[in-house]
């Protein structure tokens, strides 16, 4: 962190003399319960950051990064918000980790007007479409219907659901609770469980005492699913499990051991890099990012890093639409940001739409011999 | 008399002067920040300091008065004054029902009651999410008063000022009446304050739910300015950070209570450039702050400058 | 029914016996010292945190298992000399903010060092699980529950047979007087804050193949063994391991029976009723108030 530190002032120290530059505010959960959603998001825009300064700059001026850490408290994120805006001024803002942390910043950027790319989950942030607000990275709902949709493939009508009780799982809860009946779909058991929670049998048990279920849909991320996972095992259940986005992780593997066989996850295709086939759209960005993120900070990387650099590039490229940082305009090219291709799938952005990806944007993986692989 | 309200012009002159020292917007919100902490800080340090009594839950009544300035008027249509003090009654009645029982008892139970309390009210926060948005939080309409909206950050600036200055006027006052001298006798000797006829118990409830009040009033002033909740308000975390505004200031010390708030509102600010060191700088201050003052800042420094006043 | 009650027992008890060493580790520091060690979590994560390093790093679990024990046990030692010896006799809630600085230095410095990530270790004595009556039970679990109460048998002996654990009992009955006698309280406080932290450890190795680690576990850990500790009377040990013990049993079916989503309250309510109606805790002792 130190060396990336120093690494980043003598980056901008070296370029500054050329031009004013280019201020990129940030907002992440760099410690606390969120931490490890932030780490990579930050290690993500630093390493950019560097990038773009090594090559030049964005229009001709050099990137300066601006961050601060909200300890994953969503009412700290709102004063480092007013601080971005009304101290440092800067020109755009990439972060708010999580959504109570995004959504306490939104009034204060709807009100001043900077264009904001919020790296959180939930489809609050962009429902209703806020002006000034977008997020190129998977909602909830999304996931919430993709797992459904393969749910309904393989026939299945009665599911137990069992989600964290923080922010991840609680918006995915009343997301899956909307959209279930589309699908036919029925929620027989609704459980949830504490994300610093060491044991989730108790519930568990409940569910296999309940009658009818066919599948359990897990709604969470962190080390809770990765216990659920164990616990399911242990108790000799046999259904078929689906996590949502949370988990495509070699930690998850790692951490759920051999329960984490068979087991069926959500993840966008950053997270089978090495498996995907040569034709895929995605192979080269997804191939460049895992090569840049892992030779410089020397760990695997994450969806939430991946995040982080789907949109910090969006709005770069913005920029260089633009031709300018005015935000007003930056804004607009945002908006109008078609085709993109990231980590996380193709973005189309439209006035409706400030997110831009859909359902199949994420892929249905499965844990087989120890490793991710697309589900069929 | 001026003596008594030395203190108070000084931070009145401050007050007046700030806005036009201050660069730009960033500052008049870390100013808005530290005063509201302040009025939290000062209620609770009369239930430390005057009444030696701990309050480790003290965030969960913060946490009742934004979300009561959140939900009702959102989703019950609910006047936002009316919401404030509903929220206030609240929290006032909350702290009532559990200090009665408790405060027969010696020791720190109340600091267990209290802890238990908060954790429960977070709880309940996280969990009501139709209600409260869950964990995420949800916004928080403006503060209406007369068909006047207020949602400038100078309107707030000068709002929580005046809040302030009649807080600590009334603090000063509060420890200079009988009822104050009572306070500070609890502190020193209960089985003395009781001997000279003072209800103990009676003056232990009745300062826990004013600070309680003070609380809910002051979550509801930061519900309505942030303009968003989150039910992080009201986590233990929120509860110690509150503590040791106290502890650092000063213990029974009105202007103690004041300038830990500033320190410790303002600390998070300076420390955020530290790249992941924050959290090891902001407890190797905490332990030296103990160690070496254990009476806390202001006392400290009186003492050491002449040792007048309080 | 009998499967899935005994199911709910089994999950209690395990992270029930966790809670209880937690709870144990309040009240030795607390009977030694009055203070209440807002530390104590973090003890239980160093404990899981360097296991998990130390085998990461190669070591073979004989050796990396007591250093996961020594290590913390010396950091226990160097907070009592170095932030509570300096200050003893200050006020309750001067001792309780410098626990939590303590705490707060402990998670950040592995915050930096270890990084965010979750960690886990290979249990003991493999995954599969023991059959009984219809309900589960891992082999971890019955490490868990036995070591603890080894713990808990050895800590009885050590304070009612041995000099030394008679005089940590008579410092935390009368400090004066047990100093009049000629026993070294300043000893006696820095042997319950390394024991205290060793215990934690010790407890937090032997989980962390149930529970998984992180730098931020200690926090869960340190306020559900204060509760334990309260519920069952602070200041008694055997109070702290019934309290412990059925924090995590209401914990798992309160989960099972009422609610997932309110089991984490009802620890904190069932305080407030301990309180309101024995306020002494379940073993706590009647102390009068000296003028």
């Amino acid at each position: 962190m130190t060396i990336g530190g120093i690494a980043l002032a003598i980056g901008v120290m070296s370029s500054a003399i050329a031009a004013d530059p280019i201020k990129v505010g940030s907002v992440l959960s760099v410690t606390g319960p969120a931490a490890f959603l932030g780490d990579p998001e930050l290690k993500t825009l630093q390493m950019y950051v560097d990038d773009l300064n090594n090559q030049g700059g964005l229009l001709g001026r050099p990137l300066q990064l601006v961050h601060y850490d909200d300890g994953s408290d969503a009412n700290k994120a709102n004063a480092f918000a007013k601080r971005l805006i009304e101290d440092d001024k800067v020109d755009f803002i990439v972060g708010g980790t999580t959504t109570g942390s995004t959504m306490s910043m939104v009034p204060l950027i709807e009100k001043a007007g900077v264009p904001f790319m919020s790296l959180a989950g939930a489809v609050v942030v962009v429902e209703p479409v806020k002006k000034w607000v977008f997020k190129a990275s998977t909602t909830d709902r999304i996931a919430a219907e993709r797992v459904l949709t393969d749910m309904k493939k393989h026939g299945i009508t009665k599911i137990a659901l069992l989600s964290d009780t923080a922010g991840f799982g609680q918006s995915g809860k009343a997301q899956t609770e909307l959209v279930v009946a589309k699908y036919g779909i029925t929620l027989v058991a609704n459980e949830t469980y504490g994300p610093k929670d060491t044991d989730a049998s108790p519930q568990l048990t409940k569910i296999r005492n309940t009658p009818g279920v066919e599948a359990i849909f897990v709604f969470g991320f962190g080390q809770g699913p990765a216990i659920v996972t164990k616990n399911i095992k242990q108790l000799g259940i046999t259904l078929p499990v689906y996590h949502a986005h949370g988990v495509g992780s070699e930690e998850f593997i790692k951490l759920a051991g051999p329960a984490a066989e068979g087991v069926r996850a959500l993840a966008p295709a950053l997270m089978i890099a090495d498996k995907l086939p040569n034709s895929d759209p995605q192979k080269p960005v997804v191939s460049a990012y895992v090569k840049a993120f892992e030779g410089r900070w020397k760990e695997h990387v994450s969806m939430f890093g991946g995040q982080a650099h789907d949109n910090f590039f969006i709005v770069v490229d913005a920029v260089k639409r633009a031709g300018t940082v005015d935000k007003e305009k930056v804004r607009d090219q945002i908006e109008a940001t078609k085709k993109y291709i990231g980590t996380g799938g193709e973005v189309n952005m439209t006035a409706a739409d400030h997110m831009g990806l859909d359902m199949w944007s994420l892929r249905m993986l499965e844990v087989k011999n120890g490793a991710w692989v697309e589900a069929q | 008399m001026i003596r008594r309200y030395l203190g108070l012009y000084v931070v009145a002159v401050i007050i007046a002067v700030l806005p036009f020292l201050i660069p730009n917007g960033f500052y008049l919100d870390l100013a808005i920040r530290m005063g509201i902490n302040a009025v939290i800080v000062l209620g609770l340090n009369l239930l430390i300091g005057f009444a030696g009594q701990i309050s480790m839950g003290h965030a969960g009544f913060i946490g009742i008065g934004a979300f009561a300035s959140a939900v009702l008027p959102t989703h019950f249509g609910w006047h936002p004054f009316v919401a404030l003090v509903a929220g206030a009654v609240l929290a006032g009645s909350l702290a009532a029902l559990v200090a009665r029982p408790i405060f027969r008892l010696k020791g720190h139970y109340l600091a267990m009651a209290t802890l238990g309390l908060g954790i429960i009210v977070n709880i309940v926060l996280r969990n009501e999410a139709k209600y409260t948005g869950g964990p995420d939080g949800m916004p928080v309409p403006p503060f209406t008063l007369f068909g006047f909206a207020i949602d400038s950050d100078k309107h707030w600036y000068w709002i929580v000022s005046v809040i302030l200055m009649v807080s600590v006027w009334a603090s000063i006052n509060l420890m200079n009446s009988p009822f104050g001298r009572a306070l500070r006798g609890l502190h020193g000797s209960e089985v003395a304050a009781q001997v000279v006829g003072v209800n103990v118990t009676r003056y232990k409830v009745a300062i826990f739910v004013m600070s309680a009040v003070f609380a809910s009033l002051m979550g509801s002033v930061t519900a309505h300015y942030v303009g968003f909740v989150s039910p992080s308000l009201a986590d233990f975390g929120h509860s110690i950070e509150l503590i040791t505004m106290v502890v650092v200031g000063g213990m029974a010390s009105v202007f103690g209570s004041l300038v830990g708030a500033v320190l410790l509102t303002a600390l998070p600010q300076a420390l955020a450039t530290f790249e992941g060191w924050e959290t090891v700088a902001f407890g190797v201050i905490l332990i030296l702050c103990m160690i070496f003052m254990p009476k806390g800042l202001v006392p400290t420094l009186a003492a050491r400058f002449g040792g007048r006043r309080e | 029914m009998l499967a899935q009650l005994l199911q709910y027992l089994f999950s209690g008890l395990t992270i029930g016996a966790t809670y209880a060493l937690a709870a144990l580790g309040f009240t030795i520091i607390y009977n030694a010292s009055g203070v209440i060690n807002f530390a104590q979590g973090e003890f239980i994560m160093l404990g899981g945190m360097l296991a998990v390093y130390f085998t990461d790093a190669g070591l073979p679990m004989a050796v990396a298992l007591p250093l996961a024990v020594l290590i913390p046990s010396l950091a226990g030692l160097l907070m009592a000399r170095l932030t509570i010896e300096p200050i003893k006799g200050a006020e309750t809630i001067t001792l309780i903010i410098v626990t939590i600085g303590v705490s707060l230095v402990i998670r950040g410095a592995i915050q930096v060092w270890l990084g965010k990530g979750s960690h886990g270790l290979p249990a003991f004595s493999g995954d599969i699980p023991i059959r009984i009556l219809g309900a589960t039970l891992m082999p971890q679990s019955l490490w868990v529950l036995g070591v603890s109460a080894l713990l808990v048998l050895g800590l009885w002996y050590f304070f009612n047979r041995t000099l030394s654990g008679k005089a940590m009992l008579a410092t935390s009955f009368n400090r004066g007087a047990a100093e009049l006698v000629g026993i070294n309280t300043g000893r006696v406080l820095f042997i319950s804050f390394a024991m205290s932290a060793g215990i934690g450890a010790l407890g937090g190795i032997l989980v962390t193949p149930i529970t998984l680690t992180s730098f931020d576990a200690g926090v869960m850990f340190g306020l559900k063994g204060f509760v334990g500790a309260v519920v069952g009377g602070l200041g008694s040990g055997l109070g702290a391991v019934v309290g412990g013990l059925l924090v995590g049993v209401i914990e798992a079916f309160g989960a099972g029976f009422l609610s997932s989503s309110y089991k984490d309250a009802i620890p904190f309510i069932l305080i407030l009723f301990i309180l309101f109606f024995m306020p002494r805790g379940l073993f706590g002792v009647k102390v009068t108030d000296r003028v």
